[in-house]
């Protein structure tokens, strides 16, 4: 398979290859669009592979380029729908209108797409409950600042629910995600001071002391490498917790940015995993995105059902031996309790702990009487309220001893 | 290698039946000289991909399995400490120099399966077992070596590679790998192979398994399959379990149902799946097996 099988006139070969780059680099383009991780070393390969015979046929070629393009089994997935939609037109539709994303299927050209589900995107964030960071200090901004840091304080023990004023609430956000900075940094530390060793490494050792002729001087020690704690959030964006979602994204986007390992969950009928989404730096665009994520917040909370989801699909990659499950949740289930207590067990049994906050246990007279929260309540270790600033500090002793 | 049908056909006569998206990924590996990532569930053969690549192309398989805590004197090479040591001891008096430069030559380097693999004159297929076990920052390292192919050892200088190694990376997703290691790769994801792929995977490997009962054991296995299992049978336990069979001298499943019950321990791994999978469920399942 040389390059040179292919050979036409010099001129001819230098137009056809200047359409086919161009083409090509339309293509990589659209990929980075779908979120493909695809640069210009990549486009180099698929040149010189489409000039060396692999373009003969379409099939052959999106098979080559699904290899070279593809990262991870989500690209794989939806890559040949985006081929076909990009290099082979309408066709695709009447072909195999199964193929691919659904999407890929109702426009041909893949930019329209990219514009229309932003443009959707948009219109559905403004049914959601989290509200936009970036409306926040709108018009209030003077008036808020000049009050400082001594409200803050105040903050710590006000239900999240009784934070109306936007100001405040932007305050709020911003303490939760220091408060998971904070709470990164001391269990860090911990670690740290754990490093001495408790056992002779001899090889090591005796390479130390060639110098000396091989009289073990300089002992070298060995330990056993701390796994960090792992923090897997799952949190309930369902209507009952309407009111505490958003201080609660806000906390898990501190988390993400700040633990070294963490994984974060949405659900209310259905689970979404959003970690790549929060990892944004910019926590209002994090924020955004995620309200796409959030659809069909309001409507009823399958607890169950998403653990089952998250237990079959997700748990494996996602938890090991020093995982802390934190679910925060009122515990409302419209769907099957017993499922829920099933999954529960079923998820006690991989990971390390299983703390579950729940913002309504503060309130007076609250009782965990909900079906739900009775079915699940003996597999969890650590049930705490977590309605105001100081209660999700209090949590941080807990997770230090991990 | 030309062709993907011809590629394809090299790998199954060396025991591995691939689809047309392997043998493309195979050959692009050639052609582009980038390492090969599969991922996939555990059992569907993704180890299996780099043996029947190795006998293709008639080389070495040099397999290196990544461990929590794998580093550098593991993977890739290691002084032989007690033998230098030696050499120290009896060249007592000998002026330091020489000593030095016997002692850190190449006779006293242990080759760990990294260095091997670039050091051999004929390309070998390096097999990097379950990458997703190995921690962040081997990977790290692993990206260098994988995009420069050479190594330095700071005693010895720079060993760059005599023949680029085909390499092979295998990961079970245990982890979410490196988004720079994914990029330096090419990536297939190995699926569990359809019923005429994987009767023709039991035919290639178990001797005596005719071609009626492979359709039928790829027919209940992939039923199998679809109910809902806490551990979803591979291939492999595909395998184990057509050996059981053919090994008892089944010719037909539906002739002894007893049989095929009992020894659906070959492919239900955890107690809840046993308890799942009843004589009934099996009869069933045994009823849509044509």
């Amino acid at each position: 398979m040389s390059c040179c099988g292919t050979s036409p006139d010099f001129p001819e070969l230098d137009e056809v290859s200047r359409l086919v780059s161009k083409k090509l680099a339309a293509f990589l383009r659209t990929l980075r669009d779908n979120g493909f991780a695809v640069g210009p070393a990549e486009g180099q390969d698929a040149a010189s592979l489409m000039a060396s015979g692999y373009a003969a046929r379409p099939g052959l070629l999106r098979s080559a380029l699904k290899h070279l393009f593809s990262a991870r089994k989500s690209d794989w997935e939806k890559f040949d729908g985006l081929f076909d939609a990009f290099w082979l037109g309408k066709r695709v539709r009447s072909r195999s209108p199964t193929m691919g994303a659904a999407k890929a299927a109702n426009s041909p050209s893949m930019k329209s797409l990219q514009e229309g589900s932003t443009e959707r995107g948009a219109s559905q964030s403004a049914t959601d409950q989290i509200p936009s960071a970036d409306n926040a200090p709108e018009g209030r901004g003077g008036e808020g600042r000049m009050e400082g840091a001594s409200r803050a304080d105040n903050f710590a023990e006000v239900d999240f629910r009784k934070l109306a004023d936007p100001e405040q609430v932007a305050q709020a956000h911003a303490a939760a995600a220091r408060l998971a900075k904070a709470m990164r940094t001391r269990l860090t530390r911990r670690d740290l001071a754990r490093r001495r060793g408790y056992r002779l490494d001899l090889r090591r050792t005796i390479h130390r002391n060639i110098s000396h002729g091989g009289v073990p001087i300089a002992l070298v020690k060995r330990q056993r490498k701390d796994k960090p704690l792992r923090l897997v959030v799952l949190l309930d964006a369902s209507g009952s917790m309407s009111m505490y979602t958003s201080v609660f994204l806000r906390f898990i986007h501190g988390v993400l940015d700040e633990f070294r390992e963490a994984e974060a969950f949405l659900f209310h009928t259905r689970l979404a995993y959003v970690s790549a989404a929060m990892k944004e730096k910019d926590a209002g665009r994090a924020l955004d995105r995620l309200s796409l994520l959030a659809q069909g917040a309001g409507g009823g909370t399958r607890i169950g059902e998403s653990l089952k989801t998250f237990n079959r699909w997700h748990a494996a990659r996602v938890i090991h031996s020093r995982t802390c499950v934190m679910i925060v949740s009122d515990g409302y289930e419209t769907g099957d309790a017993a499922l829920l207590g099933r999954e529960m067990a079923a998820l006690a049994k991989r990971c390390r702990r299983i703390v579950w906050l729940n913002p309504m246990m503060a309130w007076e007279g609250y009782a965990p009487v909900a079906a739900g929260i009775k079915a699940a309540l003996p597999h969890v270790d650590l049930y705490a309220p977590a309605n105001t600033l100081k209660s999700l500090t209090a949590l941080e002793p807990y997770l230090a001893k991990l | 290698m030309k062709d993907r049908e011809e590629i394809a056909q090299a790998l199954a006569t060396a025991g591995y039946i691939a689809d047309s998206e392997l043998a493309t990924a195979v050959s692009l590996m050639q052609r582009l000289r980038r390492p090969l990532l599969l991922e996939g569930e555990a059992g569907v053969g993704k180890t299996e991909v780099a043996k029947a690549l190795a006998s293709v192309h008639t080389t070495e398989l040099i397999r290196l399995q990544c461990y929590e805590g794998l580093d550098q004197s593991s993977a890739l090479y290691e002084w032989n400490y007690q033998r230098q040591l030696l050499a120290i001891q009896a060249h007592h008096g000998a002026d330091a120099e020489t000593i030095e430069d016997q002692i850190f030559s190449e006779k006293y380097l242990l080759e760990r399966p990294l260095l091997a693999a670039i050091r051999r004159a004929k390309s070998p297929v390096l097999l990097i077992d379950e990458i997703d076990r190995a921690d962040d920052e081997f990977e790290a390292f692993l990206l260098e070596l994988l995009s420069d192919f050479q190594v330095s050892i700071p005693e010895l200088g720079t060993i760059a590679a005599t023949a680029i190694p085909h390499v092979v990376l295998t990961s079970n997703g245990t982890r979410e790998l490196s988004d720079a290691l994914r990029r330096r790769c090419l990536y297939h994801y190995v699926d569990y192979p359809d019923v005429d792929r994987e009767a023709r995977i039991i035919m290639a490997r178990i001797d005596g398994a005719g071609a009626s009962l492979s359709l039928q054991i790829a027919r209940m296995v992939e039923s199998i399959r679809k109910e809902e299992l806490r551990k979803v049978p591979g291939v492999a336990e595909t395998l184990d379990w057509a050996a059981a069979l053919v090994g008892l001298d089944v010719r037909d499943l539906h002739d002894e149902p007893e049989t095929v019950h009992e020894t659906l321990m070959c492919l239900l791994k955890t107690q809840e799946d046993k308890a799942r999978v009843t004589r009934e469920v099996t009869e069933r399942l045994l009823g849509k097996v044509a």
